[in-house]
């Protein structure tokens, strides 16, 4: 099949085995979802439109949020940092590690992280750093990176990831997913016990209480806060919510939209060091706001974006997700949020990723499912538009030239004679036709031959039953 | 050159500055999360009770019966909070430590910690800081049991959330530790506890 579209070209390359397990996580997880909102409420829209408001008010008022958690965390004994850029994000990081005299962190799932590459400049700052999820930890021991933002490795297999544990020492070779896990829990948590630093993200920050929530499965978030004395937060400016109450909303979602949990394993709502009488957990936090040309986007007309609390629905039930797999977006953020959020957070990179907005159908399922209602189409649509008025050369790879298609449409007399001539299409092999869509198209199905007649005539004329 | 929290403040600033006006922020009721009961029940017990079945976690109130778990799953020896050592102390055949030694990690096969609260409609046990004896006790043992009082006991996630108060850090358990990484087949007991029980007196 021809095609000059990157993400085509890869989702074509794929290998069938990396291709069913895209395939098969997404719509499992789908699945869930769907069981999961209908057997627990008898509106569940009612419940992401109003959670969607509640973001776009926080977005659109987030100069008196931001200012409100900053001096609710001070207030709670935590210390409040902002990095404006990834350069300032990750020296921050590396600033509290050395003050502290920390050599070694133990972190959590954080795709902000991912974004500003913290990991590869802590260690060539010479930190240790272990990713504890075990998703994430075989990504790092493969020098991998996530394509997905809930389960990182779904386009992994078993077999792949038991060569990888043989070659790090971590046993001979065992396929067993139970013993992979096993293995996992008994290396990493020697490494609890040794790292000076946890650092975590947040799912979303609760700007009257000064606290973060974060929610994960594995319970590694809270082993990241239990045998060490320092805990770094590293969390997008666009977490907020304005208060506790918000977050029994955005917790009964996150979890049903993103695997069909009721609630993920483990919700923790951290505000601050540890009491003094707790014999565990650090003594000291830290708290990053990071904008990271997020305020770009809150800039631009595709704010409604940063109200995404990265659950994954809309990769889960995305076609062209399904076929692709993460890679193939060639940033941090796969799917139809990436499609939107990675040109965007692009910068002047913008050109380079301007192709992502056009690869969806715009059937609206990612709007459908998403507990923020955010409408992803529409964004597409109005990045396609800068696209193009920018003339970005990645977009326009692979799309047909349509002025000539324009100007028939516009005229009605040119429009009927080329009807006339409709019946040579039965005759030309549409390989020949030299345009690649055309092509890629034959390359699977047949056109249905051309039947002619009046569609005018046949309306008018037509039986109403 | 200004800080970067001035740089985002006054870019925050001039990207809200052109809206012609802010979304207002919605009014809802305490009861729209709230999840349909999957049954009938009496009291919050038996809802709480059914719910942690369906979170994969174990509902006890009879220390006897506990104590068979325990020894089913080859765990004889744990940590347990100073306070709730009366309740488990003549239990045979289980032995337990209430000052947590951290060089004895992997030896406590159990931890036993108080629940603050726990949530009837998800299932959800509530650990504060204030009421956890011990962070690693409740987190790294392979079966953490939580003791939670009857009247503890609320019915829905937005009532456990707004008895939060001041505590530095709360955690909400719903079901043993899990993950679905590999090839999306579930694996109970990744970093913590593989066995969550509720124990209710
Ligand atoms: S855009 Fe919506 S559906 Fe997609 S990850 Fe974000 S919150 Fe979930």
């Amino acid at each position: 099949m021809k095609t000059k579209q990157k993400i085509d070209t890869v989702a074509r390359d794929l290998s069938d085995e990396v291709h069913e397990a895209n395939f098969i996580g997404a719509k499992m997880k789908s699945e869930r979802r769907y069981a999961a909102l209908g057997r627990d409420y008898a509106d569940p829209d009612k419940l992401r439109e109003t959670a969607g408001k509640i973001k776009q008010h926080t977005l659109e008022h987030l100069d008196q949020y931001l200012e409100q958690a900053e001096a609710s965390f001070t207030r709670n004994g935590a210390k409040v940092h902002f990095a404006f850029d990834e350069t300032a994000a990750r020296q921050k990081v590396l600033d509290i590690m050395n003050e502290k005299g920390c050599k070694s962190m133990v972190k959590s799932k954080s795709m902000l992280t991912e974004e500003i590459h913290l990991l590869d400049f802590l260690e060539k700052s010479g930190k240790e750093v272990v990713e504890t999820d075990l998703g994430e930890f075989i990504l790092q021991i493969d020098g991998d990176h996530p394509s997905h933002i809930v389960t990182p490795i779904v386009h992994k297999n078993r077999r792949g990831i038991a060569k990888s544990f043989e070659r790090e020492g971590l046993g001979e070779y065992n396929d067993d997913p139970e013993t992979i896990t096993r293995r996992a829990r008994a290396h990493l948590r020697q490494k609890y016990l040794d790292a000076d630093v946890g650092l975590t993200g947040a799912n979303f920050v609760s700007a009257e209480s000064g606290r973060i929530a974060i929610v994960t499965n594995e319970g590694n978030a809270r082993f990241c806060m239990a045998a060490n004395k320092v805990h770094i937060a590293m969390v997008g400016i666009e977490k907020i919510v304005p208060t506790d109450r918000d977050l029994a909303l955005f917790l009964n979602l996150i979890g049903r939209s993103g695997t069909g949990q009721q609630l993920t394993v483990y919700n923790q709502f951290i505000g601050g060091p540890k009491r003094p009488e707790q014999p565990h957990g650090p003594e000291e936090m830290h708290i990053i706001f990071v904008d990271n040309r997020r305020t770009e986007v809150l800039a631009s007309d595709c704010r409604e974006i940063l109200r995404c609390i990265r659950c994954g629905a809309c990769l889960n039930v995305c076609p062209i997700y399904r076929q692709s797999g993460g890679h193939a977006y060639r940033s941090v953020y796969p799917g139809p949020v990436g499609a939107v959020l990675s040109p965007l957070l692009a910068g002047n990179r913008f050109p380079q990723l301007a192709d992502l907005p056009k690869a969806s159908s715009l059937c609206g399922a990612c709007n459908e499912v998403c507990p923020v209602n955010i409408p992803i189409p529409d964004l597409l649509l109005r990045l396609r538009d800068k696209a193009k008025r920018e003339g970005a050369s990645e977009a326009m790879k692979g799309t047909p030239k349509l002025g000539m298609w324009a100007t028939l449409c516009s005229q009605p007399s040119m429009w009927k004679t080329a009807l006339t001539m409709g019946h040579t299409m039965n005759y030309i092999p549409t390989q020949l036709v030299p345009h690649p869509s055309a092509q890629s198209w034959q390359g699977t199905r047949k056109l249905p031959k051309f039947q002619g007649g009046d569609f005018r005539k046949w309306f008018k004329n037509r039986k109403k039953k | 050159m200004s800080s970067d929290r001035e740089k985002i403040f006054s870019a925050i600033r001039s990207a809200l500055a052109p809206l012609p006006e802010r979304a207002a922020k919605p009014d809802w009721d305490n009861k729209l999360p709230v999840s349909r009961p999957a049954g009938d029940f009496d009291t919050l017990e038996a809802q709480l009770a059914d719910k942690l079945a369906f979170a994969s976690s174990r509902y006890y109130n009879d220390s006897q019966k506990l104590a068979e778990l325990l020894l089913s799953e080859d765990s004889a020896f744990g940590y347990c909070d100073p306070e709730l050592a009366p309740l488990f102390d003549k239990l045979e055949g289980i032995t337990f430590e209430t000052e947590y030694d951290e060089s004895k990690i992997d030896e406590y096969r159990f931890g036993i910690t108080k629940a603050t609260a726990a949530v009837a409609e998800s299932g959800t046990l509530m650990f504060t800081d204030r009421d956890t004896s011990a962070r690693l006790g409740a987190l790294a043992p392979w079966i953490h049991v939580a003791v939670v009082k009857k009247q503890d006991i609320v019915a829905t996630v937005g009532e456990a959330i707004s008895k939060f108060g001041d505590d530095p850090s709360i955690i909400f358990a719903t079901g043993p530790s899990k993950t679905a990484d590999v090839e999306g087949i579930l694996i109970e007991g990744v970093h913590g506890p593989g066995i969550q029980v509720a124990f209710v007196v």
